[in-house]
């Protein structure tokens, strides 16, 4: 234990071990944003009365939830910026961050569109029924009646997409050279091999840290913002 | 065939004024749920200022009716107009003449996440674009008289059943509607709460609101109804006053259900 700590102690010297998960902390920050949204716009064109646009929210949801997100970050910085020359920024480092985020965003508002359609499926028919009945057309009904009820009904299982979300940031560098958690961790690795399970221990027990209060204060939210009916 | 008029004269149950031009008009309307017939060329008219009462057994089609009237369920075959215009197909012009139709359900549907006095403003204020000072006044002023103004700032499941449709005739009527649908409104109730709920149907009908109420509960219907309608299987079977529908039915399956009822 006393030798962890001494090895923990060294590990934090030698690397900027907050400064890596930082990078996690803030790739998780925007894709959570504009997942969020993606993902709500797509579960709006999923219950929407209008096939098409049913037909084309399930299929983005099919497509993107069944394609590896190692594949579509390897497509954003192989296909598109390499081969495609496009780019979003002047600056590398930044440029990688934003491509990072965009292919978070595409994966992550797949799961994110299906944990409001659970949601919505906690609102009894009749909660849209009457809404109509009283002349809301189906955006006004869905803003002012559906959605505000299905997102607290959905508090958990979007709170597990947020956890997968902020694992799943680590993936953002199999394919770029930002230094985040996992980067780091193979950086130590390599130059301190005897270290190996203070390593192991510090990014576990980095990313735990992380992670559980995201599920504690989802669980008391779904909670404490559940609709009494 | 001009049911309406005919009720004016005979009907010992009407109340003061007499019946206005036809409101709601039902032609040759046929609804079908896959291979089952669930409306079968239905015929019927509601003058301005009549209250409608639906009976029927189980399954025999009085909620797809009346749902067919606001067209929550769409029709095969048949025109429904309200006030003269056909019912639109969808888009705004269907929202807008929903908005012209109140309804109240078995099931109350109060929106659940919010308090009773936003229920019933948020029709006027989203819909109706009304002021929200002015919506609110006369929302209160609503709850006043349906008896429940002190649970304004509650949520709607911490009411009771009976409160609750009291609401939710408040919400219907914060539209100013034209006409009201009622399906079952008191079937959810725990019995004590009947008469509750009822009185404020009964004083809404004595007002001159123009109703088509599915209901069992005869004691209304005697009170209230200016005529009664028994369906069966999809279809219009009798149509009389309350007086001799209760007391002289004239079809078999009129007599086999109330004989049902009143065994109850
Ligand atoms: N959405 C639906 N899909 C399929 N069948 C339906 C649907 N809604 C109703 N039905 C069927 O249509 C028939 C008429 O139903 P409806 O609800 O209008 O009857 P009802 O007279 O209101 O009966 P109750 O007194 O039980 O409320 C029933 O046989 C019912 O099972
Ligand atoms: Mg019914």
């Amino acid at each position: 234990m006393g030798d962890f700590l001494s090895q923990f102690g060294e590990l934090f010297a030698t690397y900027d071990v907050p400064g890596a998960f930082w990078v996690n902390i803030q790739l998780t920050f925007w894709a959570a944003i504009f997942s969020l949204v993606l993902g709500t716009v797509l579960a709006l064109m999923r219950i929407s009365p209008i096939a098409s646009l049913q037909w084309a929210g399930t299929s983005y949801v099919n497509i993107l939830r069944n394609t590896p997100l190692t594949v579509i970050m390897t497509f954003l910085f192989l296909a598109v910026w390499t081969q495609l020359q496009i780019t979003l920024s002047d600056d590398f480092a930044q440029n990688f961050f934003r491509f990072g985020v965009i292919g978070l965003t595409v994966y992550h508002a797949a799961f994110v569109c299906e944990a409001i359609r659970s949601g919505v499926n906690t609102v009894p028919l009749g909660q849209a029924e009457a809404a109509r009945a009283i002349g809301l057309s189906f955006l006004p009904a869905a803003r002012l009646i559906i959605l505000p009820q299905a997102f607290r009904g959905a508090i958990a299982p979007l709170g597990n997409t947020l956890i997968a979300l902020l694992k799943n940031s680590t993936v953002v560098v199999a394919v770029s050279v930002s230094t985040e958690a996992s980067t780091l961790m193979r950086e130590m690795i390599e130059s301190n091999a005897n270290f190996i399970y203070a390593i192991f221990i510090l990014f576990a027990l980095g990313f735990a840290v992380l992670v559980i209060p995201v599920g504690l204060l989802t669980t008391y939210l779904s909670n404490r913002l559940a609709v009494r009916r | 065939m001009d049911h309406g008029a005919a009720t004016t004269t005979t009907d010992p149950a009407a109340t003061s004024a007499p019946l206005g031009p036809p409101l709601v008009e039902l032609k040759d309307v046929n609804k079908h749920f896959g291979e089952l017939h669930v409306l079968k060329d239905i015929d019927l008219t509601v003058r301005k200022g009549e209250v409608l009462v639906v009976v029927g057994p189980s399954g025999s089609g009085k909620s797809t009716l009346c749902r067919a009237i606001n067209r929550l369920e769409t029709i095969d075959s048949g025109e429904i107009r309200i006030d003269g215009v056909p019912l639109p197909e969808e888009g705004k012009a269907l929202a807008k003449l929903r908005a012209d139709v109140g309804m109240v359900f078995q099931a109350f549907n109060l929106f659940a996440h919010k308090t009773i006095l936003e229920n019933v403003t948020l029709g006027p204020v989203k819909v109706r674009r009304e002021r929200s000072a002015a919506a609110k006044e006369r929302a209160l002023e609503l709850l006043d008289r349906v008896g429940v103004k002190n649970q304004a700032g509650k949520m709607p499941a911490q009411l009771s059943g009976g409160q609750q449709q009291r609401v939710a005739i408040a919400r219907a009527l914060a539209m100013k509607p034209k006409v009201m649908l009622f399906d079952e409104p008191t079937s959810a109730l725990d019995p004590e709460m009947i008469n509750e709920v009822l009185d404020v149907m009964v004083a809404l009908a004595k007002e001159g609101m123009t109703m088509i109420v599915v209901t069992h509960e005869m004691g209304f219907a005697r009170k209230a109804a200016n005529r009664v309608v028994f369906m069966a299987d999809g279809q219009i079977v009798e149509e009389a006053t309350p007086e001799e529908f209760f007391t002289a039915p004239k079809s078999a399956r009129a007599k086999d259900f109330l004989s049902k009822i009143l065994s109850h």
